[in-house]
C-alpha cells in the first residue's frame, strides 16, 4: 500500500478512536454528574431519590448532632428558604454555621440525606479582620 | 517599607516592557547589543523582584499591619514560622511569588545559555515571552491584588493564619507548585522562541530539559507534600479528593511527564516534533490554567481561598497563549516534520508513545472532570459535577496501563526490538507481575481486582528496574572488576539520566501499589463513642479511654489556645497495639463584640490534629470531632455575666470549660482508618524524588567526557552475557 495513504487510515483510524473515547467520556460525565442546585430550587420540585449537588450558607442555629448523623439547615446564599439536611460522615474542618458549603444530597421523605462523605465547607470568609482601607 | 515594594513593582514592570521590547527589536534588527540589554533587563527585574518579595516576608515577620494583607494573613500570635511562610498565603503574595520565582528561573536560564553561547536565535524570542509572562504577572500585582497596599489605621492584631494552613508541609507546598509553574514556563518560552525563530531541531529541547525535569520535580514535589496535608491535617482520612485545585497541579505534571520521554524520541531520532512542541506548550498553558484555578475561583473548592478580580486577565492570558501556540504550531507545521518514521511497533519509541497518549489521556480526563461544571452549564443551563467515582473509572485502568509500560520501557530495545530480546528482557518481570496476584489469591486476598492487578503491574515495573540495574552492575564488575556497590554506583554516575529515571518508575511503582492497595483494603468506621465504649475496625478494637485538653499550651506549635481531644487505646485479639491521640485545636475568633470574649476562645476556627500510627505494613488514623455544643452555651452565659472580661480573665473561664469538658465528658465523634501501606505512597515519593535528583544532578567532567567506542562496545558484550 502507498505509504501515504497508509498514514492516512492510521491517522483516521486514531482520530475515530479518539473522538470515539471522547465521547464515552461526555457520555459518562453527563449520566454520572450531580446537578448544582440551591435549596429554593430544590425545595422548589426536588425528585425524590435523585442525587443533587446542593449548594449554599449553613443556616444560623440549625446545627446538632443526633446519634451518629449531622443535621443543619442550608439556605440561599441571598435569600432565606432553606432545606434540611442529614448527614453522615467526615465534617470539614471549616464546617460551622454561616459558611458556604457544598454537599451531594438525595430527597428522602422531607430530609434531603447528604452522601457520606461529599461535604465540602467554602474556606472562611469570616476569618479575615474587618479593616479600613 | 510599602512604598519600596511599590516603587519595587512599578520598575519590574517597566523592566519586564522593556525586556520583552529590547529583545524582539534586537532579535529582528539583529543588533546583539539590544538582546544583550533585554537579558540584563531579566537579571534586573529578577533583582527587584527579589528586593519587593523580601519587603513583604520582612512585612510579615515584623507583624507590620500597615499591610492589610498582614492584617488579613497574620497576626502577633501566628508562630514565627508560619509568619515568615504566611506571605503566599494570600492572593497578592501569591502573585508576587510568582513572578520573584519566574524572574529567578528566567535569568538563569539566560545566564547559563549565554555563558555556554546556545540558542543564540532563540534566546532572544524566549527572552520577550518571559518578560511578557512576568509583566502580567506584575500587572495583576500592581492594579488588581497589590500585596503593598496599607491601611488609613493600622489595627493592632491581624486574623492571623488560617489554621488549616499551620502544617509544615503545606507552607513549601506552594512555593514547590510554584516553582513547577514558573519553571515549566521556561521550556515554552524556548519552544515559541523555536518556532518564531523556526530552528526546530532538537538544540532547545537538549538546553531546557533540565529545566523541564527541576519543573516536573517540584510539580511533584507540591502534589506530594499537598497530599500529605491533607492526610494528616484535613479531618477525613483521605490524601487525594480530585478537588479542582488538585487537579490543576496534576494535569501540567502529566503533561510535562509525557513531554519528558517523548524529547528522548526527538533526541535520538529526530521525531515527533510537532507532538514535542505541542506537549511543552500544552504544559506552559495548563501552568498558568492551575495558577488561575486556584487563584481564580472559578470552580467550587475547598482551596479555592477566595474569589478574585483576576479571572478575566487570566482568561485572557490563557486564551492568548492557547491562541498562539496553535498558530504557530500551523505556521511551522512543514519544518516540524519527523526526520525518522517509527520503524516497529515492537520498539521503545512505540513504547514512549503509548506512555504518551495514556498520559495525555489521563490529562484529558482530568481535564474534563475538573471543567465539567462550566461545560456542564454551558451546554445544559446547569451546572453539574462529577465525583471521585467517575474519575476513578478512567484514571484507575490508565494508570494500571502506565505502570506496565513503565516496567516496559527500560529492557525494550530502540528502533526494533528483537522477540528473543523481548523474552530474555521481559522473562523475569512477566513471572513476577503474576507470581504476585497469584500468591495474594492464594494467601486469601481478593474481591478488588484493579488493585490485584496494580499489584502485578508494579512488581512486574520493579523487577524490570531492579533487573536493569542488577545486569548494568554485572557489566561493569565484569569490566573493572569493582565491588557491587561500587559498580552499582558507577553505574549511576555515569548515566545519571538513564538510572535516574528508572529510580523514578520504580519509586512510581511503589507508590501506586501503596494508592491501590489503601484506596481498596481500607477500613473505615466513624462512630460516636463516650470514654470507655469501644469500636471495631478492621480487626482492631479501639477503646476511648479519657478526654484531653489543653489551654495556652500549645505543644503542636501551631497557635491554637485550646485543644480538646481524646486518649484512644488501640488493641488487636486482646493484646495492646498502641495508644492515639487525636485531638482538635481551636483557634480565638477574631471578632469579640460578636463571639464574646469567652466564646471567641472556641467559635473561631478549628482544625483536626490527628492520632497516627504510621506503619509500613498499615496506618491506623484517627480524628476526632468533640461536642462543644455545652461548652458554647456555657460560653454564652460567662459572657452575659462578664461582658468586659479581661483577656486574662476570659482565658481563665475558656480553661475552666475546658477542664469541665474533660471532667464530664459528652460523647465525641471519632473517624478510625485502619488502611494498608499508605506509607508506600510517601515512600514511593521519596523514590522518586531521589530518582529525579539523580537526573538533575550535573555530570562530572570525567562521566561527562566522550565515553571511547571500545568502551560502548564491550559494555553491549558485557551486557548481553550479564
Amino acid at each position: 500500500m502507498d505509504p501515504s495513504r497508509k498514514r492516512k487510515i492510521r491517522l483516521v483510524v486514531a482520530l475515530g478512536a479518539a473522538l470515539l473515547l471522547a465521547g464515552a467520556l461526555a457520555y459518562t460525565s453527563f449520566s454520572a454528574s450531580s446537578e448544582a442546585k440551591t435549596p429554593s430550587q430544590l425545595a422548589g420540585g426536588a425528585q425524590p431519590g435523585r442525587s443533587y449537588e446542593l449548594t449554599g450558607k449553613v443556616a444560623a442555629g440549625s446545627v446538632h448532632h443526633d446519634g451518629g448523623a449531622l443535621f443543619f439547615r442550608v439556605r440561599d446564599r441571598s435569600g432565606n428558604t432553606s432545606v434540611p439536611v442529614r448527614y453522615v460522615g467526615a465534617v470539614p474542618d471549616p464546617f460551622r454555621e454561616g459558611r458556604e458549603v457544598i454537599v451531594d444530597v438525595r430527597k428522602q421523605g422531607s430530609v434531603f440525606v447528604g452522601e457520606r462523605d461529599s461535604l465540602v465547607t467554602k474556606c472562611p470568609s469570616k476569618f479575615k479582620a474587618a479593616h479600613s482601607s | 517599607m510599602a512604598l519600596l515594594g511599590r516603587a519595587c513593582l512599578i520598575i519590574a514592570l517597566g523592566l519586564a516592557v522593556y525586556g520583552a521590547g529590547a529583545s524582539i527589536y534586537g532579535a529582528r534588527a539583529r543588533k546583539a547589543a539590544w538582546i544583550e540589554s533585554g537579558r540584563r533587563a531579566v537579571y534586573a527585574l529578577a533583582g527587584v523582584t527579589t528586593i519587593a518579595f523580601a519587603v513583604l516576608i520582612a512585612a510579615f515577620i515584623r507583624s507590620d499591619f500597615s499591610f492589610g494583607v498582614v492584617v488579613d494573613h497574620s497576626s502577633t500570635t501566628t508562630p514565627l514560622f508560619y509568619r515568615a511562610t504566611a506571605a503566599w498565603s494570600s492572593q497578592e503574595g501569591s502573585l508576587l511569588l510568582w513572578v520573584f520565582l519566574l524572574a529567578a528561573w528566567s535569568s538563569l536560564i539566560l545566564w547559563v545559555l549565554a555563558r555556554k553561547g546556545k540558542l543564540r536565535e532563540v534566546a532572544p524570542y524566549a527572552t520577550a515571552v518571559l518578560c511578557g509572562l512576568a509583566g502580567f504577572f506584575l500587572f495583576c500585582t500592581i492594579f488588581l491584588a497589590n500585596p503593598f497596599t496599607t491601611l488609613a489605621n493600622a489595627p493592632l492584631e491581624g486574623a492571623g493564619l488560617n489554621p488549616l494552613l499551620r502544617h509544615p508541609s503545606m507552607m513549601v507546598h506552594p512555593p514547590a507548585l510554584y516553582s513547577g509553574y514558573t519553571l515549566f514556563t521556561v521550556p515554552f518560552a524556548f519552544a515559541v522562541g523555536a518556532l518564531i525563530a523556526g530552528r526546530l531541531d532538537a538544540s532547545w529541547i537538549t538546553s531546557t530539559r533540565r529545566f523541564a525535569l527541576a519543573a516536573w520535580f517540584f510539580l511533584g514535589v507540591g502534589i506530594l507534600l499537598g497530599a500529605r496535608w491533607s492526610y494528616s491535617e484535613l479531618g477525613w482520612g483521605g490524601y487525594w479528593a480530585w478537588d479542582p485545585v488538585e487537579n490543576a497541579s496534576l494535569m501540567p505534571w502529566l503533561c510535562g511527564t509525557a513531554f519528558l520521554h517523548s524529547a528522548m524520541i526527538q533526541e535520538k531520532r529526530g521525531m515527533l516534533k510537532v507532538w514535542n512542541v505541542s506537549l511543552v506548550l500544552a504544559t506552559g498553558v495548563l501552568a498558568v490554567l492551575g495558577t488561575f484555578l486556584v487563584r481564580s475561583g472559578i470552580l467550587d473548592s475547598i482551596h479555592a481561598f477566595g474569589a478574585s478580580t483576576l479571572g478575566v486577565p487570566f482568561v485572557a492570558l490563557i486564551a492568548t497563549m492557547a491562541a498562539g501556540s496553535i498558530g504557530l504550531v500551523v505556521w511551522r507545521r512543514v519544518s516540524l516534520r519527523s526526520e525518522h518514521r517509527l520503524d516497529s511497533l515492537f520498539s521503545r519509541e512505540a513504547v514512549f508513545l503509548l506512555n504518551n497518549l495514556v498520559l495525555v489521556g489521563l490529562c484529558f480526563v482530568v481535564f474534563w472532570g475538573t471543567f465539567f461544571p462550566l461545560i456542564s452549564e454551558a451546554l445544559t443551563g446547569d451546572k453539574a459535577s462529577v465525583g471521585p467515582p467517575w474519575f476513578d473509572r478512567y484514571t484507575v485502568p490508565l494508570a494500571l496501563v502506565l505502570v506496565l509500560l513503565s516496567g516496559i520501557g527500560p529492557v525494550i530495545a530502540w528502533r526494533k526490538a528483537s522477540l528473543r530480546g523481548l523474552v530474555r528482557n521481559l522473562a523475569a518481570p512477566l513471572t513476577a507481575g503474576l507470581a504476585v496476584p497469584i500468591l495474594l489469591l492464594a494467601l486469601g486476598v481478593s474481591g478488588h481486582a484493579s488493585a490485584l492487578i496494580m499489584f502485578g503491574c508494579g512488581a512486574f515495573a520493579l523487577t524490570a528496574v531492579g533487573q536493569e540495574f542488577w545486569r548494568g552492575a554485572g557489566a561493569r564488575r565484569a569490566m573493572t572488576g569493582a565491588a557491587p556497590p561500587a559498580a552499582l554506583l558507577a553505574l549511576v554516575r555515569r548515566n545519571r539520566r538513564r538510572y535516574g529515571g528508572y529510580v523514578v518508575h520504580a519509586g512510581m511503582a511503589v507508590l501506586f501499589i501503596g494508592v491501590a492497595a489503601s484506596s481498596a483494603f481500607a477500613n473505615q468506621r466513624d462512630a460516636r463513642l463516650s470514654p470507655g465504649q469501644t469500636t471495631k475496625v478492621g480487626g482492631y478494637d479501639v477503646r476511648y479511654v479519657k478526654p484531653t485538653f489543653d489551654v495556652a499550651h500549645d505543644k503542636r506549635e501551631t497557635g491554637a489556645i485550646v485543644s480538646l481531644g481524646a486518649v484512644l487505646d488501640v488493641s488487636k485479639n486482646g493484646k495492646h497495639v498502641t495508644t492515639l491521640d487525636p485531638s482538635r485545636g481551636y483557634y480565638p475568633s477574631v471578632d469579640v463584640a460578636q463571639d464574646g470574649p469567652v466564646g471567641r476562645f472556641y467559635k473561631g476556627e478549628s482544625t483536626s490534629e490527628v492520632g497516627l500510627r504510621a506503619g509500613l505494613r498499615r496506618d491506623l488514623w484517627t480524628a476526632i470531632e468533640p461536642d462543644t455544643s455545652r461548652i458554647e452555651r456555657l460560653a454564652d452565659v460567662a459572657d452575659r455575666k462578664f461582658p468586659d472580661a479581661t483577656p486574662r480573665l476570659s482565658l481563665f473561664i475558656a480553661g475552666t470549660l475546658a477542664a469541665g469538658y474533660a471532667k464530664d465528658p459528652p460523647p465525641a465523634t471519632f473517624r478510625v482508618i485502619d488502611s494498608p501501606l499508605v506509607t508506600w505512597i510517601w515512600l514511593g515519593g521519596l523514590i522518586v524524588v531521589a530518582g529525579a535528583l539523580i537526573a538533575l544532578w550535573p555530570a562530572g567532567l570525567r562521566a561527562r567526557r566522550t565515553a571511547p567506542a571500545g568502551y560502548g562496545a564491550q559494555l553491549a558484550r558485557e551486557l548481553g552475557r550479564a
